[in-house]
């Protein structure tokens, strides 16, 4: 085509013959990409097992039935989807600043741990309503400002957020042991260290007709309520320029910094609600039983969803489902229960290497552009 | 290769020669049956705007692309040159506008790891006595044995066209070898070069875009416009007039606006005693004072790497400012949202994409960085809408005639122009009280050149006190009325323009003053 612009370049005018399947075939790339790293991990996987002695097939056979069989397997799915939708969060909202953070679930272990610890001079006296509210603030508080911390430590010292958000979820856990071990130790209970349980009558209940508790539904709304916030909010588009080029944010005069810790802090509070159901909803108390991964699986939702809230849903399930199965694939099949850490682990990893290859496939390309 | 072999230098020029060259990206043809010969031992210009295909064409001729159609030939032979090493062995070498040494290493190691035949573990005694002996073969003087980063731009331009002669490359690709260097520096290089290729040593084919180095040192030249060849000669047969015809075709030239007399002269912005540290930490600038008054341009020359960026970094709230204070209306001013705000300060510079643009975001987010937080497209506080975002986006983009597909389209697949087109809508279409601008031309085509010139003079006309660092002396010569020279982190000079001339200003540039 040779189009008579006054600036000859060479993007405007590949551009400019851009038509619909061209725009098909650039945004397609979001969706092959990770279908394509789904099944190379599949593949891996099978590999894996193959060299086991497992059936693949069986595998991801039992892997559906357990996951997405049966209503039970998807109320057990989506038990486990539910604290993932909020620790993808913690790690999707910072990375719209180009923030990594992966300490998601020292913010979940913490947010768990205040609201436990914070309901125990409140159990006998406090109505349910206002027992439960003051555990979400008080989880949500104790998760904001533990990323927060991790953002102004990254803006004001230069100190990297990946690095300081995974050591600080040490930390978190060994506060979280001091305390469960020490000072608030629930002496009635002889077995485990936890804190005073809430007691049932306290807990949160079910969605009705379901085993499944309000925090998955709670965690949709916050996923369309922070999509919202990104995307259609001064503060969002400020947070995207910033992350998109910090030069040109700065040019702007935007409050670099108050962005990053505030971004870093609804993160934390998002993984501290996380540790707040866990606690108000399944365990009743707070224990070591808070330290099961579901921030660390949270970084791979969030990847797969490519840091958009609403894909955070659906991938949040999925994983759900594939954690779901673990014990059925452990009796069926005589594999031990971190079989299906390894799949995780494999997909995390082919999901890391996927995302170099964003712009780089030449099917998703104007034509021979080098 | 060895050293022996380098050291029989007589009459070893290489002439290359292209032949129908063509090459397609999709739907564009960057270079479309272009044939020019560079014969053996001369010096040859390219000329040609941005975009007209002359990157291209040395890339094909280097091997990082390969061509569509046509062929090569090297000394009449045909070449064939699949890739970087191939060119490197037919004795092609490139030399890029921006540094490729190894900022840690001294000029001796640079060199010495350049060759491909590098040993695993390296005799330095004997390394650094050839290398003795091979500088001795060539006009160019480089201290070896200082960290290539304390090196003047001059020394590390010669540096780079050594390193390409120890490699025996004969026949020297140069991309604007001259942007970094002070005239005199610029003078000294390319006198070398021409000496070399008299010499019948050395086969030169030089990109540029200043005629001044073409009428002064090349022999022909081969003028490229969107992809062909439009023009070819002898340089002495051709005037600047008909090369620049050539160069820019029909396409309408805006008129550079006239200056106009500015009555009453306030002061507007204050510099006042501005340091600040680079990204090691070191001092970049220091002391800068500095006033502008409304309706003024004040020109800041220098050779790149002299504090300009630094100041710019401070003045637009990249860079923390360490001492000093910046005043306007003989208020304190921070380079903050609010008080850009109120102060009406605004602000553009060269490689918009890396500077002052989100390269994914859209046209249109990216013409609302300065109006996405007030109505119309934050109705309310906190709240974005995105209708009246590209409504305004439309009109922007009328306005300025920025070439793009859609409002939705992602800023970085623009040509330079219209990136920067964009980014002037976006910072030149309010009222203006202080203009803060950075190489705004730099590497763009002769129309947005003219065009972002003229609308740099329109807003002087209407008052605004504008501060221009530029490193195209051409540029302050044309725009200025005030102009200081920055050398090593300070103002080392300072002039009305009326009062001053090139020669003065370029070796205030080169610190001699």
């Amino acid at each position: 085509m040779a189009d008579t612009t006054e600036t000859p370049g060479f993007a405007v005018e590949t551009s400019m013959a851009s038509d619909l399947p061209e725009r098909f075939r650039r945004s397609a790339e979001f969706v092959v990409i990770p279908l394509l790293a789904l099944i190379v991990s599949g593949i891996l996987f099978s590999v894996f097992l193959a060299l086991l002695g497992k059936s693949p097939v069986g595998f991801f056979a039992l892997v559906w039935k357990g996951g997405f069989g049966t209503s039970f397997s998807w109320q057990n799915t989506l038990v486990r989807a539910a604290p993932l939708v909020f620790t993808a969060l913690c790690v999707a909202i910072p990375a719209r600043l180009g923030l990594v953070i992966i300490g998601g679930e020292g913010a979940l272990v913490l947010g768990g741990f205040a609201a436990a610890a914070i309901a125990i001079p409140m159990i006998d006296w406090a109505p349910t309503f206002l027992l439960l509210g003051v555990m979400a603030i008080a989880g949500m508080l104790a998760g904001g400002i533990w990323i927060g911390c991790v953002g102004a430590l990254r803006h004001y010292r230069g100190v990297n957020e990946t690095i300081a958000s995974l050591l600080m979820f040490y930390i978190a856990v060994s506060i979280l042991n001091f305390f469960v071990e020490g000072a608030l130790r629930d002496p009635s209970d002889p077995n485990k260290p936890s804190t005073r349980p809430i007691g049932s009558d306290n807990m949160i209940g079910v969605i009705p007709g379901t085993d499944v508790h309000w925090g998955l539904l709670v965690g949709v709304l916050l996923c369309g309520l922070l999509y919202l916030l990104m995307n259609r909010t001064t503060f969002g588009f400020a947070a995207q320029v910033a992350g998109g080029n910090l030069r040109a944010a700065q040019s702007q005069g935007l409050p670099v910094g108050k962005l990053m810790v505030v971004s870093c802090a609804i993160a934390g509070a998002c993984a501290g609600l996380a540790g707040f159901f866990e606690v108000a909803a399944i365990h009743g108390k707070a224990n070591a039983s808070l330290v099961a991964g579901y921030g660390f699986t949270g970084i791979l939702v969030s990847f797969l969803a490519r840091h958009n809230p609403l894909v955070i849903i659906p991938v949040a399930i999925f994983l759900g489902g594939i954690a779901a199965s673990g014990g059925l694939v452990q009796r069926r099949m005589d594999l031990p229960d971190a079989t299906v850490l390894v799949l995780q682990g494999l997909l995390f990893v082919v999901i890391l290497v996927s995302e170099t290859f964003y712009g780089r496939l030449s099917i998703f390309q104007s034509k021979g552009e080098a | 290769m060895s050293v022996a072999q380098v050291l029989e230098t007589e009459k070893r020029a290489i002439g290359v020669e292209t032949i129908g060259m063509t090459k397609i990206f999709g739907n564009l043809k960057a270079l479309d049956d272009v044939s020019i010969r560079v014969k053996p031992g001369t010096f040859h210009a390219l000329l040609g705007e941005n975009g007209a295909g002359k990157s291209t064409l040395v890339k094909c001729m280097m091997g990082f692309y390969q061509p569509t159609r046509g062929e090569m030939l090297v000394n009449d032979r045909a070449g064939s040159v699949p890739n970087p090493r191939a060119a490197h062995a037919l004795g092609i070498g490139m030399v890029y506008q921006h540094f490729t040494l190894v900022p840690s290493l001294t000029a001796a190691e640079n060199l010495v790891i350049a060759r491909a035949d590098t040993p695993t573990v390296i005799d330095w005694g004997k390394e650094r006595k050839a290398l003795k002996a091979f500088l001795e073969t060539t006009p160019f003087k480089v201290p070896l044995d200082v960290p290539v980063s304390g090196l003047s731009a001059g020394e590390k331009q010669k540096l780079e066209i050594l390193k390409q002669l120890y490699l025996d490359q004969r026949f020297l690709i140069l991309d604007e070898p001259t942007s970094v260097l002070t005239p005199d520096e610029a003078d000294e290089v390319l006198g070398l070069l021409r000496a070399m290729t008299e010499a019948g040593e050395l086969t030169i084919l030089m990109i540029t875009h200043k005629f001044r180095e073409v009428t002064a040192y090349a022999d022909d030249v081969t003028v490229l416009r969107r992809g062909r060849v439009v023009g070819a000669g002898r340089v002495q047969d051709l005037s600047v007039a008909d090369m620049s015809r050539m160069m820019i075709g029909e396409t309408e030239i805006r008129e550079s606006a006239t200056r106009v007399e500015q009555p009453l002269k306030k002061l507007k912005l204050e510099l006042a005693g501005l340091f600040a540290d680079d990204d090691e930490e070191l001092p970049a600038i220091e002391a800068i004072s500095l006033k502008i008054h409304s309706g003024e341009i004040l020109g800041i020359a220098g050779v790149s790497g002299n504090g300009q960026s630094e100041l710019i970094e401070v003045l637009s709230g990249q860079r923390l400012l360490k001492h000093g204070r910046i005043f306007i209306d003989k208020q304190p001013y921070e380079p903050q949202r609010d008080q850009m705000d109120r102060f009406k300060v605004f602000g553009f510079s060269e490689e918009p994409l890396r500077n002052v643009a989100v390269p994914r975001m859209s046209v249109a987010e990216n013409m609302a960085f300065r109006t996405f937080d007030k109505a119309p497209i934050s109705p309310f506080r906190g709240w974005l809408s995105p209708m009246p975002m590209r409504r305004r986006a439309k009109e922007l983009i009328t306005a300025y005639r920025v070439k793009t597909p859609s409002t939705e389209e992602p800023i970085e697949n623009l040509s330079g122009g219209n990136v920067q087109r964009a980014i002037l809508a976006r910072e030149l279409s309010g009222d203006v009280d202080v203009l803060i601008v950075a190489n705004p031309c730099f590497g763009l085509d002769f129309a947005s050149v003219a065009e972002i010139r003229a609308q740099i003079m329109e807003q002087r006309n209407k008052g605004a006190a504008i501060l221009l660092v530029s490193e195209d002396l051409d540029e302050i010569l044309e725009l200025a009325d005030k102009v200081a020279v920055m050398s090593e982190g300070r103002i080392s000079y300072q002039s009305a323009m009326a009062e001053t001339d090139r020669a003065t200003i370029g070796h205030a540039m080169a610190g001699h003053h």
